[in-house]
């Protein structure tokens, strides 16, 4: 049972890090600001749900646990309202979506 | 594996370091001193330094980040390009640069156990701190109790640099707040108006910023056990109250803590510090000898502490919503 929760965690951790290098290239390759945000977000809630899950798996069910939990619990509140406020205020201060645009022209 | 953790922190470091010189957009050079700041916090963990690397992420990567947004509401987003070089500075930089490095040959070796900061009060404080002060966090009781003065005179600072900020920056009262009237608060012209009819942050905001104070309130007062006390707490109260104001709007955050009560509140936590060490002169001690305030010195040095972390945690979450006040209050002029 230790060795499987060992080895799962292991797996958690090594999928958020994929996932967070995914992110990172996504803000680096991908064309336009909403794009790039898709991206962010992907690092923000899969990436740092997937680590942090891995964490909470090597902690067990002790104080640390449940702080990571709470850490969890916040980051699937705080990141998806800032990726959303960002986008937002990018909409509404005028900045297109760059796809929109050629779908438009052709 | 450790060694290549930190040599990997630290080239992020001198990149993001080299990135800020070469950018010339400032909301970029800001996002970046952010990333300079938790790396650094990074590092302190490292070092299993926690309560800097809480105070560097919380002042450096928070409050400092949104006091140079403020700051560049007021004035501007963008560095001027320069196109010539100042070869009198570069000399100058690369002298005194190469100087500091020459004086890093004199230091002891990373983590050498016969450096002088491991033998001068450092042992002492380790054996003897348990017993003498009772507080599970050595950090503390240096800062609060062996290392008072120095975290009073620290706590003085930031009352001045509040003091300063709002000598330079605050409008003329006796003008009959004219000029608040006629311009809009900067945060209301600028994006803050839109933020404003933002629903999900603005029930987001009323659901969280209930739960930042409750854990400002629990670093403040578990800073005896664990890494935390009076300066995170404080920034982190402060940084409710900034939320409040981003996302409802100064007038509204002036109408919940008036300026007036919080400017009383930037002295009153200086005064409740240094009040503390008078009263210790009183009942019979020396200045901030917290023995003397009750009948059994480790209860004693338990009651000061929590007195002078108080006091700290309200200096520096009045003086950091002062100073964001102030800033978000000028608008462009």
């Amino acid at each position: 049972m230790d060795i499987l929760i060992y080895y799962t965690s292991w797996l958690l951790l090594l999928c958020g890090a994929f996932f967070c290098a995914v992110g990172g290239l996504g803000i680096l390759r991908l064309p336009d600001f909403y794009s790039r945000q898709h991206a962010a977000g992907i690092t923000d809630t899969l990436g740092a749900a997937l680590l942090l899950i891995g964490l909470i798996l090597q902690a067990g069910l002790s104080l640390v646990g449940i702080k990571l939990v709470m850490i969890l619990l916040f980051l699937l509140f705080t990141s998806p309202v800032a990726t959303h406020t960002i986008a937002q205020a990018a909409l509404q201060s005028g900045l297109k979506p760059k796809l929109a645009e050629k779908e438009r022209d052709g | 594996m450790s060694n290549f953790v930190d040599i990997a922190l630290l080239a992020f470091l001198a990149l993001v370091a080299l990135a800020v010189t070469r950018t010339l957009n400032l909301f970029a050079t800001v996002a970046l001193t952010g990333i300079y700041s938790l790396l650094m916090a990074s590092i302190f963990t490292t070092l299993d330094a926690v309560d800097v690397a809480f105070t560097e992420a919380a002042v450096g990567a928070g409050i400092s980040t949104v006091l140079f947004l403020a700051t560049m509401a007021l004035t501007t987003s963008h560095e001027k390009p320069h196109h010539h070089h100042n070869w009198a500075a570069i000399m100058a930089t690369l002298i005194t640069g190469s100087a500091l490095v020459y004086g890093t040959l004199d230091m002891p070796h990373f983590g050498d156990p016969q450096a002088p900061i491991h033998q001068h009060v450092a042992p002492h404080y380790i054996e003897i701190s348990p017993n003498e002060i009772g507080v599970p966090n050595m950090v503390t009781s240096v800062l609060a109790t062996y290392r008072g003065y120095d975290t009073l005179g620290e706590t003085a600072v930031i009352f001045t640099a509040c003091m300063a900020v709002l000598l330079l920056l605050q409008r003329d009262r006796r003008g009959g707040n004219r000029n608040v009237m006629a311009v809009p608060d900067a945060d209301q012209r600028r994006g803050g108006q839109s933020m404003q009819h933002a629903m999900i942050l603005r029930v987001f905001s009323k659901f969280f910023i209930p739960l930042i104070f409750l854990f400002g309130l629990y670093v403040q007062f578990h800073g005896d056990y664990g890494p935390g006390g009076g300066f995170q707490a404080g920034v982190i109260f402060a940084s409710g109250f900034i939320l409040y104001t981003l996302v409802f709007g100064l007038e509204k955050a002036r109408q919940v803590i008036p300026p007036r009560t919080l400017q009383a509140l930037v002295a009153f936590g200086l005064l409740l510090y240094a009040g503390t060490g008078i009263a210790t002169l009183v009942m019979g001690g020396q200045f901030l000898e917290y023995k003397a305030l009750a009948h059994e010195a480790t209860h004693g040095e338990h009651l000061g502490i929590l007195f002078i972390e108080l006091g700290v945690g309200i200096t520096v979450a009045a003086v950091m919503t002062t100073i964001f006040f102030t800033f978000a209050g000028r608008g462009r002029s």
